[in-house]
């Protein structure tokens, strides 16, 4: 019950003018992120923190702005997959597969209103288990000794990686590097500097939001040049959208689907490393396994729309539990949103509750009412969005570049990290053709500083015993699950890989 | 030899650490110490850097489409578009720079010439209007401002003066 007047607290703070503008104004353009193809939650809202930050918005309205943005792009990553065949984001893959045989049997209006409505009960419902599920996961939080955080970030690495790629080496790599780059600047126990090479402007360390404006954003910009302005998908067709409201039979012949599509989104949501594209994919191919009769799968089964969407639409819900109450993201979306906070001088985590609790239940308050927003715009008004995807990408890539520079520029208003954001850029680029996953990197850079901190805080403790790491019950289960996180995915992989790596050909390797 | 683009990666990833190995070992030690200093977690990274690209070489995935040379070039050639507008940024002003690098790079993702001069103006006011005038965000000023401050004022002024004398009218 107490969560329950914690919330009565959140919408008090939520149902204010200014909070249901922005949560208006971030479902909106949220929905519109999602539903262009090349732009998803992720770089969306990457390129939307440096302007909440730069507009001196409070921690509230800006949390409540940019998660406005991800339920909403979650939303509209659906309506390019169903129409174009091209899914606006990667969660949104899997939707393609029933999405648009749906919209060329002529069922286009059905199949948006059918998802629209799934990714509303996969949200609403999620949110629901927001609000139960993380003060529970603080109590068990407030056991928490830097030991077992050093545990806990270990086991977010280690199970990122093996659902994140397709090689878990270079998962590995890409958590060392974002680790690497974490340790530039001046060591904030002792004061000396590191990794500057004598460059003054890097005594500071690296922002992370100029690491992620350029992995994220300008790394797109870039794909899309190498492919001269076509991105990575292909194949246009022109799909007529019929009807917008589904029949009844069809509701209730998908309402099983959406369902079970919601408990298993949040819980792969939940999952540290995972993500809304595991709960889509998860959500898809149990619906198939177990409904999937007379072979209607992949050839236009309401269900095959009404599954996925539900699902990566809770797993947006779920990956917020572990961000807001351990401070450790559960998605790239989730890790770009820490570090809007990180910069907002908040530190999620258990202390997060305690103090500042209108931030938490605020913002859950404005999910809620975000989510009612966006069933109104992502059902009667889908028209809209639908028409804004005729922007072709030559226009569309060079403004997400100059809004990229704007953001960044706006908050520090130096060249020199202009310069870096271009290198991360390039770099981004790079480690894409490689098939090296970017998310780890981010993750790396956000959580470097909290890692060592924590470890040295154990050892100083400790007075430098070791042992002190593997001392507590917790510890050793966290330390267990790194483990077999890391080591299982090794083997099951074999079978559960090359589909995913089969459904992901042609996927930018940037997570959700 | 095939895979060799992970074989080289690997191997850039070895002498990254190494590289790291040694930095970390010139790092000072200050007369503030805890037990573990600043040296331990670096190197420990950079042993799981080197471990997961000695993987990497061993067991190589398969060749990555590299685009063409041509393609090659067009990249190097945004990047230093991209360096130049970061470096031109403070001295041409924001107006200015900006057009200029949108337009080019829509003229690069495939617009004909004039429609990307067209994208690069429309882009560049476009995000003068809404940053600059309409959420306060301070760009980078230049000599053109004026050309768009000056009417967007003008009309800014005009709208307050009509809805004033409107709401006076409807008072009294």
């Amino acid at each position: 019950m107490d969560s329950l007047q914690s919330l009565a607290d959140g919408f008090a703070i939520a149902l204010t003018w200014q909070n249901l503008g922005l949560a208006l104004i971030g479902c909106f353009l949220g929905t519109i992120i999602g539903a262009l193809p090349g732009l998803g939650p992720s770089n969306g809202v990457a390129i939307l923190i440096p302007l909440a930050f730069s507009l001196g918005l409070p921690a509230t309205p800006a949390l409540i702005l940019l998660t406005s943005v991800y339920y909403g792009a979650m939303y509209g990553g659906r309506i390019s997959s169903i129409l174009l065949n091209i899914p606006g984001d990667e969660p949104a893959l899997m939707t393609t597969l029933d999405g648009y045989p749906m919209a060329r049997k002529g069922q286009a209006g059905e199949a948006l209103a059918i998802s629209g409505i799934a990714s509303f009960v996969g949200a609403f419902f999620a949110t629901w288990g927001l609000v139960f599920l993380a003060p529970q996961l603080v109590k068990v939080a407030l056991l928490f000794g830097p030991a077992e955080y050093f545990a806990l970030f270990t086991l977010a690495f280690a199970t990122l990686g093996g659902i994140a790629s397709r090689n878990q080496a270079k998962a590995a790599f890409a958590a060392a590097l974002g680790l690497a780059i974490a340790m530039i600047g001046v060591d904030g126990q002792t004061g000396v500097p590191r990794f500057t090479f004598g460059e003054v402007h890097f005594y500071d360390g690296i922002d992370f939001l100029v690491a992620i404006v350029g992995l994220f954003a300008l790394s797109e910009v870039f794909i899309f040049l190498e492919h001269g302005g076509k991105g990575d998908a292909k194949g246009e067709t022109k799909v007529k959208l019929g009807r917008i409201t589904p029949p009844a039979s069809m509701l209730r012949e998908t309402s099983g689907s959406m369902a079970r599509g919601t408990l298993l989104g949040f819980i792969a949501g939940v999952l540290p490393g995972a993500g809304a594209s595991l709960g889509s994919f998860i959500a898809y191919s149990f619906e198939k396994r177990l409904k999937d009769r007379n072979g209607t799968f992949g050839k236009g089964d309401p269900r095959g729309v009404a599954a996925p969407e539900a699902g990566n639409n809770a797993a947006a819900g779920g990956a917020l539990v572990p961000m807001l109450a351990l401070g450790v993201p559960g998605s790239g979306t989730t890790a770009v949103l820490l570090a809007m906070l990180l910069a907002l001088n908040i530190t999620p985590g258990p202390l997060l509750f305690q103090n500042n609790p209108d931030v938490v239940w605020g913002l859950i308050a404005a999910l809620f009412i975000g989510n009612f927003m966006l069933l109104a715009m992502n059902i009667p008004m889908v028209g809209l969005f639908v028409r804004l995807l005729l922007i072709p990408p030559r226009y569309l890539m060079p403004a997400v570049a100059m809004i990229s520079f704007v953001g960044i520029y706006g908050i520090s208003g130096s060249t020199f990290d202009l310069m870096v954001m271009i290198a991360f850029g390039v770099g981004g680029w790079v480690l894409r053709k490689l098939d090296v996953p970017l998310v780890p990197v981010i993750m790396g850079v956000l959580l470097g500083d909290q890692m060592e901190k924590n470890l040295r805080r154990a050892l100083t403790i400790s007075d430098g015993d070791i042992s002190t790491l593997f001392a507590s019950p917790l510890s050793i289960g966290l330390w267990t699950l790194a483990i077999v996180g890391f080591i299982l995915p090794l083997i099951v992989g074999r079978y559960f890989r090359p589909k995913l790596a089969d459904t992901a050909k042609n996927e930018p390797n940037i997570g959700d | 030899m095939k895979q060799i683009s992970d074989r080289f990666f690997g191997i850039v990833g070895l002498a990254v650490s190494a590289l790291m190995v040694w930095r970390a070992s010139l790092i000072q030690e200050s007369f503030i110490q805890d037990p573990l200093g600043p040296k331990a977690f670096p190197v420990v990274i950079a042993a799981i850097m080197a471990l997961a690209s000695i993987a990497i070489i061993l067991r190589p995935d398969e060749e990555p489409d590299w685009p063409v040379p041509g393609k090659l070039v067009e990249i190097g050639a945004s990047m230093i578009v991209l360096i130049a507008y970061a470096q031109f940024l403070p001295e041409a002003g924001f107006v200015i720079s900006t057009a200029l690098a949108g337009a080019y790079l829509a003229w690069r993702l495939g617009s004909r010439p004039l429609e990307a001069c067209v994208a690069g103006v429309v882009i560049s006011i476009g995000i003068y209007l809404v940053f600059k005038k309409t959420l306060g965000l301070s760009l980078a000023g230049g000599p053109l401002d004026f050309v768009i401050d000056y009417p967007v004022d003008l009309m800014v002024s005009g709208i307050a003066a009509a809805y004033h004398s409107l709401t006076g009218s409807g008072g009294q």
